[in-house]
């Protein structure tokens, strides 16, 4: 073999190494759809933290290579930095260290000085198991109709978690359509409140929520895991570290570590978790038929949460006294998008009257509702696992 | 503070210690074959009588230190620990073939010959007659695991648990075990499941019983809402005693008693407004705050100057040009 020879043959070896070699029309359809995301990010502002990272995820991700190189590049060829990046997502312990930095940043006072507004966040898991049904229907077995289902309890690391169990070929669809919903929660949910509820109820006006007393706080979260837990145990891992995040911020006497847990190993976390989640979008396992009816099954399942939020108010309020009614603009904020839903159901308020504050009382439902969602997880990793 | 230290220390051993007990106590006899002429061979290729064990847990399981026997003398309360132990086989420390994996299998060969390996053991199996087998923890005394295996077991068939590691409901210890000779719905599975699961049946069972979903929709929505209603319900009545405390606390520094308290008065402490307007005027007049990150003292706080503590030394010079 001559030196020109010699020449020729490497670099046509790392010809075939190159993306432009192996690159497929489906590797640009997921390419295109991670600039989406990114620009869905940055110009539109949409979930920015949890969309930069997937965006970002999903190029790295389909970046064309040679699977059969042993390059140990590919986030499903074990060994590689991106594959023990993913073990957070495929074992499922990211979503409970995000779910222990949700805790450490949520005030559950709303919920504790008006306890009935948590069944608000009960009715809204009704949209996981209304798609539950229908995915069923559409001929997914009933393993992968639970994990899809969850994406009605608009929560991305419930969702991630529940998936990896349950149906981890399905994860990265279940996940991306979780979060792109939840991204699209003040489009998705208004035209519902507005088509279920009449002018009067709108402009129902409820009480200042009491005060709460620091020992109340201490209590609920212990209270709160011990009881949910003793329900539903396969549950533990996300509402353990939900409670366990909310002690640390409310005991008073671990300020650093509730200020690290709800800062930056969330925020580490959150990287970790988007980045890899987007990362397994890879085009042969994303580009299926079957992601089309997630997608189309994620939307249902937050219309279906939503309205069965908002419906149960109404039901509630015929049973309460006329002092103590609810407005059942709040009803939306039952699914766990915090605080975007509560968010949505103030302005809304404040659309029909401008001196109706209505986001302490959303709180309310929006904290019941991150409980409800991962304790509806539980509940079908119980039944399905 | 070294008593202290040295109490929580002896605590967290003693803890690890009862844990690691514990775990072990979860290993299980799960498949004998007594008489081994056509089945699996050992390491060696011969047929050996084999003694199946079984992890029940999901976690890994070290068995080293377990004792195994053949001898039911083992059972005499009488015995010291040490006598026990002289008449059992000891699973060797340091062969890292001992950790079972979660919900594994390892197998035993009872051919009397211990010098050929961790798993073959210093007593045999005797065909035709009653073999009891038990397994023992470390100390020699704690009873494992045991099982009795029939004298009339024919060559090859093995004495198995039908479902793995899991014991008989009743008093009657072999209703749990059944007798396996390699037919059809009855194999002999030397390290592997005896009750061999090619689907989910939990899945399967909602598949056919539940196909549109209507039964879990039910089930899970009353979990969910029992889940919810007993926290609410709680905190309703958590939420009704810090009030009761509050107002007798209130009563009492007012030197009156609970039912003397004007309700007005109290309603009027209750208002939000009110309440955001004083601490309003508060925060704008007396610049004071609820809730400190410091600490508001009359002690003289005073930090001795210390290199270790000080930022000359702990930060990193800029270079000079």
């Amino acid at each position: 073999m001559d030196f020109g020879e010699f020449l020729l043959t490497n670099l046509q070896q790392f010809w075939n190494l190159t993306g432009f070699h192996n690159a497929t029309w489906q590797h640009f359809v997921m390419l295109a759809v991670g600039l989406f995301f990114i620009w869905l990010a940055i110009k539109k502002n949409f979930e920015p933290m949890l969309l930069v990272p997937i965006g970002f995820g999903m190029l790295i991700g389909n970046i064309p290579f040679d699977t059969t190189a042993g390059l140990e590049v590919g986030i499903y060829e074990e060994g590689s930095v991106l594959n023990i990046l993913y073990n957070g997502v495929s074992a499922g312990w990211y979503p409970p260290l995000i779910f222990l930095g949700i805790g450490a940043m949520t005030d559950f006072s709303a919920l504790i000085a008006n306890p009935k507004l948590m069944l608000i966040g009960a009715a809204a898991q009704f949209g996981i198991f209304g798609a539950y049904m229908v995915a069923l229907l559409l001929g997914f077995a009933p393993d992968q109709a639970g994990a899809i289902a969850i994406i009605g309890g608009a929560d991305g690391p419930t969702a991630i978690f529940l998936s990896s169990k349950l149906a981890p070929n399905l994860m990265g669809a279940i996940a991306v359509s979780a979060y792109s919903y939840m991204a699209l929660v003040p489009v998705i949910q208004p035209p519902i409140m507005r088509l279920f509820t009449t002018k009067n109820e709108r402009l129902i006006k409820m009480k200042p929520a009491r005060a709460v007393s620091q020992n109340e706080k201490i209590i609920f979260p212990i209270v709160g895991m011990l009881l949910t837990c003793f329900v539903v145990p396969s549950g533990i891992p996300l509402l353990g570290m939900l409670f366990f995040g909310n002690l640390l911020r409310e005991c008073g006497v671990c300020n650093r570590l509730a200020k690290t847990a709800s800062n930056a190993l969330t925020d580490i976390v959150t990287i970790l978790l988007g980045m890899t989640v987007g990362a397994s979008t890879q085009a042969s396992e994303f580009l299926t038929t079957e992601t089309i009816g997630i997608f189309a099954l994620g939307f249902m399942a937050f219309i279906i949460a939503s309205t069965s939020g908002v419906i149960f108010v109404k039901i509630f309020n015929l049973f309460l006294p006329k002092s103590k009614k609810i407005n059942p603009l709040i009803g939306n904020a039952g699914v766990s998008a915090v605080p975007m839903s509560a968010r949505i159901s103030n302005n809304l308020g404040l659309e029909y009257d401008p001196n109706n504050y209505l986001l302490m009382h959303a709180m309310g439902p929006n904290v019941a509702g991150v409980i409800g969602s991962a304790v509806a997880a539980g509940v079908l990793l119980g039944f399905l696992a | 503070m070294r008593k202290k230290i040295f109490l929580l220390l002896l605590i967290m051993a003693s803890c690890a210690s009862v844990m690691s007990a514990q775990s072990r106590r979860n290993l299980r006899i799960n498949e004998v074959m007594v008489q081994n002429d056509s089945s699996v061979v050992d390491d060696y290729g011969r047929h050996q009588a084999w003694i199946e064990l079984f992890n029940t847990t999901h976690a890994p399981l070290n068995i080293a230190s377990v004792f195994i026997t053949n001898n039911p003398a083992t059972l005499d309360s009488t015995l010291t620990s040490q006598e026990r132990k002289a008449m059992m086989y000891a699973v060797p420390l340091g062969d890292v073939n001992t950790k079972i994996p979660k919900r594994q299998h390892i197998i035993f060969w009872a051919d009397g010959q211990p010098t050929l390996g961790t798993f073959h053991t210093n007593f045999t199996l005797t065909p035709g007659q009653e073999n009891w087998i038990g397994v023992f923890d470390a100390d020699g005394v704690t009873l494992i695991d045991q099982v009795t295996i029939p004298a009339d077991l024919a060559p090859n068939t093995s004495y198995a648990r039908v479902v793995d590691g899991i014991d008989a409901e009743g008093s009657d210890a072999s209703a749990a075990w059944e007798v396996r000779d390699d037919s059809k719905g009855f194999p002999v599975t030397p390290s592997s499941n005896n009750k061999i699961r090619e689907k989910n049946d939990k899945i399967d069972m909602f598949a056919e019983k539940d196909a549109n979903g209507f039964a879990m929709a039910i089930m899970a929505m009353g979990i969910v809402f029992s889940a919810l209603l007993l926290l609410c319900i709680c905190f309703y009545i958590i939420s009704k005693i810090g009030e009761r405390v509050l107002r007798h606390n209130r009563a009492v520094s007012k030197g009156t008693t609970v039912a003397e308290l004007h309700p007005e008065e109290r309603k009027a402490h209750d208002s939000g407004e009110e309440i955001a307007a004083i601490a309003m005027a508060l925060h704008e007049h007396l610049d004071a705050h609820d809730r400190e990150s410091t600490v508001l003292t009359i002690n003289k706080v005073k930090r001795a100057y210390s290199p270790w503590s000080s930022k000359i030394y702990s930060l990193r010079q800029l270079p000079q040009k």
